[in-house]
This record gives structure tokens, sequence and C-alpha cells, in this order.
């Protein structure tokens, strides 16, 4: 068990490795002069392009820019924002938390939508119930989360009231943006479990447990559901890198700062230290949740520690 | 069992009458496949069909409801939204066509790359693709447009960027597979290049998991650039765009619903009708033609 973490972790370390390379590279992708494009808009003079070059660190060759960066990461320095001169570790370690916060509550939200809607789907295959749910799920895989929550602010917030349209924190203000992120995926996952509890509960095990005369309830929640949980584990785990990515359309909906809002002005005014601080945190968080769900997975199917 | 039908139909493409018969029985499929159709003669026709011109200011009052001369209703600046949807219609499909064929004219060839190469090549291109495809694709995508800049071409250019690794992932796996199959060993003992090997028998193979990753790739697409655009990092007004117009709706949420209604109904049900496409094909096609295969004697 401990070999299998120790092997994972391992395996994980060049794919972070690519990442700060990749992040490292952006700048040096940008066409044409990044300083300039950096300082456009502020009519900069030739001696603060170049001083602005050299504080970059882009006037060195490129292998000793990469080791001055990768010095500067192990310290926890990643620059500064070319717009605030704040230090960017420090703009991002601000807007972190919030970001997480959202992401687990969408998580939290798809993760109970999902299990309910496809365990009852599943226990009453091909039922008018089943039709109704399925279509629902349809619709909310093809449905933009951002309109999504849209159509939230205008019938909860606007129509009745219960909920305030914009705004930061938890509670009450973050219930529609969580509901935005979380409907679509709990469709997501709702169509895996019904679909895989469906299969399992027509196993011959299951036969097994009925002809023992196990209670329904019991069957599906000890024997079916433990099975059916494998598949969806790993779906869940791929779909927390995706809801952090598309926290930052919800993020810029609602008004609330998080990294999706940072990543968004970064973007827009050119800052890129702050660019590439934030896509890398944004890789190393998938990175570690991927890690995280390979673990928990391992520890769920004892089939995959043996190999 | 011979019937009239049967006969009309030229030899080897019995499999495709079969596939097209079988989405035929998919009430969901077949009618998502007219919508689409329609979808696209609007996009195409648009600036036939609409009533107004979707860029002028002021061409109705400002903020007015649904009704009258305005089917939609007008937006802030006094624009008709039904215009502008059916205007958006173009850019949407627009972008999410170039994007797949950003995607599938990278992502094969990197594919077929990896597939074939020595071990070291194939190992350092799929450790790539591996880790992009753990990226979302709109992070990606935001990734190409922090580095191009801002607009709507560098948008599509950057949507079809993120869709690369899927595309090269299921060719390299084709690519792979078909190594082990016995008709390629044939081919080459029979003096086939691979080159040769590649384009008459291992593409083919993979048309049809192709065509299904590209119908869900177009979904892919549109939410992707709708979403960039939302956020208004992607088309610049006043072009008219779903998910731009969605953005700019935001602010007047409180006094109109409609600006704000309207593109994203169109979003969904474009969504919508390509993943019942992809969903019809999958079925009509996916137990038929991988085990028959398409490969000509």
């Amino acid at each position: 068990m401990g070999r299998y973490i120790i092997k994972r972790l391992l395996l994980a370390v060049p794919t972070l490795l690519g990442v700060v390379v990749g992040a490292f590279l952006i700048i040096h992708f940008v066409p044409g002069d990044p300083v300039k494009v950096m300082l456009f808009g502020a009519n900069p003079s030739p001696r603060q392009i170049e001083d602005l070059r050299h504080q970059l660190g882009l006037d060195l060759p490129l292998e000793r820019q990469f080791v001055r960066y990768l010095g500067g990461l192990v310290r926890g320095d990643m620059g500064e924002s070319i717009q605030s001169h704040r230090k960017v570790a420090d703009e991002i370690a601000s807007y972190f938390m919030p970001t997480l916060i959202l992401t687990f509550a969408g998580m939290g939200i798809a993760i109970v939508f999902g299990f309910a809607i496809g365990v009852l789907a599943a226990l009453r295959p091909n039922s008018w119930l089943d039709g109704v749910a399925m279509t629902v799920v349809n619709l909310a895989v093809a449905m933009p989360a951002f309109w999504l929550g849209i159509l939230l602010i205008l019938v909860f917030a606007l129509k009745l009231g219960w909920f305030p349209v914009t705004g930061q924190g938890g509670g009450i203000r973050l219930v529609l943006p969580a509901l935005s992120l979380g409907i679509g995926y709990s469709a997501i996952i709702a169509r895996l479990v019904r679909s895989n509890l469906v299969s399992v509960l027509e196993r011959e095990y299951i036969l097994t447990a009925r002809s023992k005369g196990l209670g329904e309830t019991t069957i599906v929640l000890r024997h079916a559901l433990k099975n059916a949980l494998i598949p969806v584990i790993t779906m869940i785990g791929l779909q927390f890198g995706n809801m952090m990515g598309a926290s930052v359309v919800i993020e810029t909906l609602f008004a609330r700062t998080g990294l999706g809002r940072l990543l968004v002005t970064s973007i827009l005014q050119r800052d890129y230290p702050l660019i590439q601080g934030t896509i890398l945190v944004f890789g190393a968080i998938y990175i570690l949740s991927n890690l995280v769900i390979d673990v928990l997975y391992s520890l769920v199917d004892p089939r995959i520690r043996v190999a | 069992m011979v019937d009239a039908a049967e006969k009309s139909w030229p030899r080897g493409w019995e499999n495709v009458k079969d596939a097209v018969l079988q989405f035929g029985r998919n009430p969901a499929a077949v009618i998502s496949f007219f919508v689409f159709i329609v979808m696209i003669v609007l996009a195409i026709f648009g600036p036939l069909i609409s009533p107004h011109d979707p860029v002028k200011v002021g061409t109705g009052p400002r903020l007015s409801p649904p009704g009258g001369d305005f089917l939609f209703g007008t937006d802030q600046f006094g624009r008709d939204v039904f215009s502008r949807v059916l205007y958006g219609a173009r850019l949407t499909l627009q972008a999410s066509v170039i994007a797949v064929v950003v995607a599938a004219g990278i992502g094969i060839p990197l594919g077929l790359l990896a597939g074939y190469a020595g071990k070291t090549v194939d190992s350092i291109i799929s450790r790539l693709i591996d880790i992009l495809l753990s990226f979302p694709g709109i992070l990606l995508a935001l990734v190409v447009v922090a580095i191009l800049g801002t607009g709507l071409a560098k948008v599509q250019l950057a949507v079809g960027v993120s869709l690369i690794p899927s595309y090269a992932r299921l060719v390299r796996g084709g690519v792979l597979s078909a190594k082990e199959n016995l008709y390629v060993e044939a081919a080459r003992a029979g003096g086939c290049s691979s080159v040769r090997i590649a384009t008459r028998h291992i593409l083919p193979n993979l048309f049809v998991p192709l065509l299904v990753l590209s119908t869900t790739a177009i979904g892919w697409a549109i939410i992707i650039a709708t979403s960039i655009n939302f956020i208004g990092l992607g088309v610049q007004p006043p072009t008219p765009e779903w998910g731009a117009d969605l953005g700019s709706a935001r602010s007047y949420l409180g006094v109109a619903w409609w600006p704000g209604t309207f593109p994203g109904l169109a979003i969904l049900i474009t969504i919508l009708s390509v993943n019942l496409i992809g969903d019809g094909l999958q079925n009509a096609l996916d137990p038929r033609m991988r085990s028959s295969g398409v490969s000509e004697s």
C-alpha cells in the first residue's frame, strides 16, 4: 500500500516539472516583445522597457532564466505583479481559499444530486421516473454553467429574492454560485451512477444476496453501491479539475474574488508574472487531485495495489 | 435475405445503409439532426433572414421586451436580440468547426507519430498528451489566449489547441492496437510502406471513433468558446456572439430578462442536438462497423 503511494508520488514529479516548464515558457511564446506587450498603454520610455526586462531577468540566456525561476519557486517567490507590484505569491494566497471553497461546495452539490438522481433512476430502470430523470440530466449536461447561473439569478435572486445576486464569502452567498457550478457535473455523475448501478444490480452476486433473503435497501447500500462506486470515484476526481476550471467563469458571473477572476484579470492586463503563477498553481492542484484520486481508488479497489 | 432495397446499394455500402437505418430508429437523434440542419441553414442565411441590423445602435427602444417588431426584445443599446442571436449562430458554428479542424489537423498526425515512433519519442509525446489532458479544456484555451492575446481568431485557435490532446490520444491508441493486428503484419510482409498502411488500413478503421469524438468535440468547443467570450477575453463589442451577449446582459438582469435568456437558449439547443446526434451515431455505428472493418481488399 505504501509502496503504491510512493510509486504514484514519484510519477507525479515529472508531471509537475512539466507544468513548471510550461508555466515558465508562457512568457517566451508571446509573439513580439513580451516586455513591450506588458507595458502597452503606459507609453513607456526605452529606459523603462529595459529596466523591466532586466528586472524580470529576460535579458539573461534561457537556461539561466529557468534556473532563476526554479530557484525563486523553491523559496516561494513567483515574482511580482506588473500591475499591482504586490508579490505574485501573496496575491495568489489571498485568492486561493475562496476558489477552493467554491469548488468543494460545487463538488458537494454535484455528488449529492448526482447520486440521488442516479440511484433513483437505477432502482426503476426504464420507468417514467427514469425517463424524466435522464431527460433532465441530458438538458443539464448541454447547458453552459454560466447561463444556468444567469437563470438562477433571474429566478431565485431577482424574482424571488431568496439569495443575493453577487458577493463573496460563504453561507447564503455561496448557494447560487455553487449550484451553477455543481448542477452540470451532477448530471455527469448521475449518468455514470445509474449505468453502473444498473449493471451491478443485474449481476449474480446480487441474485445470491436476494435469495439469501436480504432486504432491498441492504442490498443496494451495502453490496451494489460499493462496487458501482469505483468508476464514479475516478470520474469525480477527474471532474474536480474541470470544476476548478469552470469556477473561472462562475466567479466572473457572480463577481466573486478568487483564483479564477485573478487569472482573467491578469490575462486582460497581460500581467505575465501573475499569469504564470496562477497557471502554475492551477496545474499543481490538478496534479495533486489526480494523485489523491488514484490513491483513494487503490484503497477502494484492492486489486490495483497488487499491480 | 435479399430485398429490393438492398439490391440498389452498391457493394461495400451495406454497412453504411445499416448504420443509417439504425440511426433512423432513434427519434431523439433524428430530431436533433434536423434541428442541427436548421441551425446550419440559419447560420448561412442569417444575414438574409435577419429582420434588423444586429449592430446598429438604436434600432429600437432600449431594453424593450419581446414582442412586436422585436421577437426576442432589444438589448441595452436598442439592438434587436433576435438578429444578434441569428448572427451569433454563424460565429458559433464557424468557431466550433474551425476548432475541430485545427484539433484534428494537428492531433491526428501527432497521434500517428506517437504510435509509429520508437519507444522514447512515443513516451515523451504521450506523457505530454496525458499532462495536457489532465487540464480542463478551458484552462488550456485560456493559456493560449494569455500568450496570443484576445480576439475572435485567437479564441478559435485556442479552443482548437485545447482539443488536440483528445484527438492525438485516440489516434495513437488506434495505431498501437492496429500494430498488433495480423492484417498489418500481412500488409508489411506484402511490402506495404508505413504510410500506405496508415492511410489504407488504420485511418479508415479510426473513422468511426473519430467521427463520434468530433461530435463531442463540437459540443466542448462551443462551451469553451462561449465561456471565453462570456468573460470578455474573446470577441470585442459590437460583434454579436452568444457568450459575449450573455456577458453584457449581466448588468441589466434586474430590468431585462430577455437578453440573458435567448442567447443561452440557443447555446443549449445547439449543444443538446450535437450531443444527441453523437449518441445516435455511436449507437448506430459502434457495434456494427468496429467488428466488420472497413479496409478495402
